[in-house]
């Protein structure tokens, strides 16, 4: 599981219908099943994260997996252990699936090639985030009824968004329109060449568009000087009250997070009646055990029991 | 041995190619005491005789590009494995790069290599200076004394010389030596936090990219300090179109200016880095299609005059890193041969006696070495090549210390299978060499 590029469009909604039944395990008071008990989901982190590890976190343990963190600051990593001898450590140690988020696009794939554990890319670099796609489509799904033929925009800091990538292949894959939306200095011209149309004045795509998906500004990615100010960049793209009217009413805004209020949206846009933020995050659960729960059959196909 | 005890060799039957002189013929070439002798060779019986029917058999190839890493970071090659690398791919000369731990910018550390590569014994190895002093890019080298300790020609490779007044002195200052001043074209501004080529792949795969324009740019400016100056520029691994495009340019113009191109640059895209492998990380990066045809283009027409390999060895766990950590480049001088047949020869961009000539007295020329030609007289330094025989590129076969190469596994045509140094067999694929008795054949 290591991007939407490449999974076909039937992959991403067998993944989507599976979250849907899985949803509904977290109405329960018993918010537990079975499904991965025995098998062990590793967490390597070798970049901060708070929300997708927890989830990764909280979705094992939902399918009743034993699970362990593991944060590249306290680790070998500080005495100069390779990220792939880390990884054959922790596998070593038993591991079924590895969900791995790193800096360094490609790094998943790298450790794919050198373990033979389950790997779900959880975010490598400006690359893949592929549950956060899923989550996003899934929210979108559920609040519209449909993808196909939405017009979605992507307003933002694209260039170094793997959020942006993810939701583009799954976007399009499932028949959206998808727009990208932010200063050129953060939107690839290039990016047409997906089929995506490119544009630079919010006001000009907001009339069409029927979602909305505000992402950060990923500061840690940049080289700096992408654009002038911060206060600029909100001046032009952020999602205010203002911008929000001149929508359709029935605007549906995403926002992956974590949020800069005042940045990329204004408080009352966040917390507002078009926003799905919250939604998201309860969907990400459902995906992320539906991502599991798929792979754990494969783990059983190849596990000595099943030869 | 001394040049007394060197053997009467000779080559039989082969096809005998030396642009430097003309010559493309089926015949026999005589070697005696570490010289290359007249046609019809020597009223005595060859000590050694090698049977090169269906092969070539050229001047010893030249790779005025390569890094040996000696000094500094001989867990990747050393002088002695890099020059072994060298002859298992035919290469008989190397011009290594000064990007060493110190560099190469003093006369001491020139003739550190010199020692080396004699002491080695293998190709002959000759140091490329450093422009700048620790190759900063703020002061001038001693370029007069690096040529003393037996520097060919000047360069910050690995880096560019960014600084414009610094290139524009070192093009003026080193016309009293008449040696050439090689550049690695990159405004370095532009290629900040750059893994691979800038374009749709980079963008696509949300890895940081050094756009073509960064090249473009320092040829531009790089061609007009030569023309203002009269100095001799040479431009290395190009590997863009517009630059190909400027070079020509600037040679209708009558600029001093010469380049040179790497196989993974006329063989390879930016596409294949979707893999993700280190092993396509290079820098200058593997560009789009539309490049790689223009630097063939280039090729055919003579802008770009030499081949050359670049050959950045590095070991295995640094390659295995994540890839923007992993370092760039590739082995390449024991790839040399193959890729450079199934790309330019089989395509037919390229006929044997044009890549020996730019494998052979267009490097020689331009490093002012008395080599790349059989001439009557000159140094005995051969290559016979079996351009027909089909192999399998396995990275544990080969002789330099480190194994990065893109093109494992690939099937390919044609290799080295004798080589010849100062008169002295001192590579041979197939067969033992034994006096007086041909090797068999293939």
């Amino acid at each position: 599981m290591l991007g939407l590029e490449e999974l076909s469009r039937e992959e991403i909604l067998a993944i989507l219908d599976t979250a849907e039944s899985f949803a509904e395990i977290s109405n329960r008071s018993r918010k537990k099943v079975p499904a991965l008990q025995g098998r062990i989901v590793f967490n390597l982190f070798f970049e901060n994260s708070t929300r997708t590890r927890t989830s990764f976190s909280l979705a094992a343990k939902r399918l009743s997996a034993d699970t362990q963190d593991f944060t590249a600051s306290v680790s070998s990593l500080s005495k100069g252990e390779t990220f792939i001898d880390t990884a054959k450590n922790i596998e070593a140690m038993g591991a079924d699936v590895m969900v791995v988020r790193h800096p360094t696009p490609g790094a998943p794939h790298l450790l794919s090639q050198h373990v033979s554990s389950s790997i779900i890319n959880a975010g490598d670099g400006a690359h893949e985030h592929p549950t956060q796609g899923l989550l996003d489509l899934m929210t979108i799904r559920k609040a519209k009824g449909r993808i196909e033929g939405l017009t979605v925009g992507l307003v933002g800091d694209i260039a170094h968004s793997r959020v942006a990538r993810s939701n583009i292949w799954g976007l399009l894959k499932l028949g959206a329109k998808v727009i990208l939306c932010g200063p050129p200095t953060l939107v690839p011209k290039a990016m047409e060449r997906l089929g995506c149309e490119v544009a630079y004045r919010l006001e000009d795509v907001l009339p069409r568009c029927d979602v909305v998906n505000v992402l950060r500004i990923q500061f840690e990615r940049q080289q700096g000087g992408m654009f002038p100010s911060v206060g600029e960049y909100s001046q032009f793209y952020m999602m205010n009250q203002e911008r929000v009217r001149m929508a359709k009413p029935d605007l549906l805004l995403l926002a992956p997070g974590p949020i800069n209020r005042g940045v990329e949206l204004t408080p009352e846009v966040a917390d507002g009646p078009h926003s799905a933020i919250l939604d998201q995050v309860k969907n990400g659960l459902a995906v992320r055990m539906a991502v599991l729960y798929l792979l754990s059959g494969k783990l059983d196909a190849r596990s000595p029991a099943a030869e | 041995m001394g040049k007394l005890a060197l053997p009467t060799i000779q080559i039989t039957g082969g096809r005998i190619i030396d642009p430097a002189q003309g010559l493309d013929h089926v015949g026999d070439l005589w070697i005696s005491r570490g010289r290359i002798l007249p046609t019809g060779g020597v009223n005595e019986e060859a000590e050694v005789v090698i049977d090169a029917r269906g092969k070539i058999v050229c001047p010893g190839l030249i790779d005025l590009h390569v890094h040996l890493r000696e000094p500094g970071n001989e867990e990747d090659e050393t002088i002695a494995t890099g020059a072994a690398s060298a002859l298992a791919g035919g290469v008989t000369s190397v011009a290594c790069m000064p990007n060493t731990i110190p560099p190469i910018d003093t006369q001491a550390a020139a003739e550190f290599v010199v020692l080396q590569g004699q002491r080695a014994r293998q190709a002959n190895v000759y140091p490329v200076g450093a422009v700048s002093k620790g190759r900063k890019g703020e002061e001038l080298a001693a370029l007069g004394q690096l040529v003393a300790g037996g520097a060919v020609a000047f360069t910050d490779d690995g880096a560019p010389v960014a600084n414009a007044g610094l290139m524009r002195r070192a093009l003026e200052y080193s016309k009293m030596f008449d040696l050439v001043i090689m550049q690695h074209c990159q405004v370095p501004e532009l290629t900040v936090g750059g893994v691979m080529n800038e374009g749709f792949e980079s963008m696509r795969l949300g890895l940081g990219g050094m756009p073509a324009a960064a090249e473009d740019i320092m040829v531009a400016r790089d061609i007009r300090l030569a023309e203002i100056t009269g100095g001799r520029l040479h431009i290395q691994h190009i590997s863009t179109a517009r630059s190909v495009e400027l070079v020509r340019e600037g040679k209708a113009r009558g600029i001093k200016v010469t380049a040179e191109a790497c196989p993974h640059h006329f063989s390879l895209t930016d596409e294949c880095l979707r893999t993700f492998d280190s092993n396509f990380k290079m820098n200058p990066p593997l560009r789009t299609a539309a490049d790689v045809e223009a630097v063939i283009e280039g090729l055919k027409d003579g802008t770009i005059e030499i081949l050359a390999t670049d050959h950045a060895p590095h070991a295995r766990e640094k390659k295995m890193r994540e890839l923007d950590q992993a370092p760039f480049g590739i082995v390449g001088l024991e790839t040399l041969i193959p890729i450079t047949v199934k790309t330019l020869i089989e395509p037919g961009h390229l006929t044997w006696p044009e890549v020996i000539r730019k494998l052979t007295i267009n490097p020689a020329e331009l490093l002012r070495i008395p080599k790349g030609t059989l001439r009557p007289g000159a140094d005995a330094d051969v290559t016979v090549i079996d351009a027909s025989t089909t192999w399998t590129i396995d990275p544990t076969q080969f002789r330099s210390k480190s194994r990065n190469t893109p093109y494992a596994g690939w099937e390919v045509r044609g290799r080295a299978h004798t080589v010849i140094v100062g008169g002295e067999v001192r590579y041979t694929l197939g067969g033992i060499v034994r006096e007086g008795v041909a090797p068999a054949a293939g």
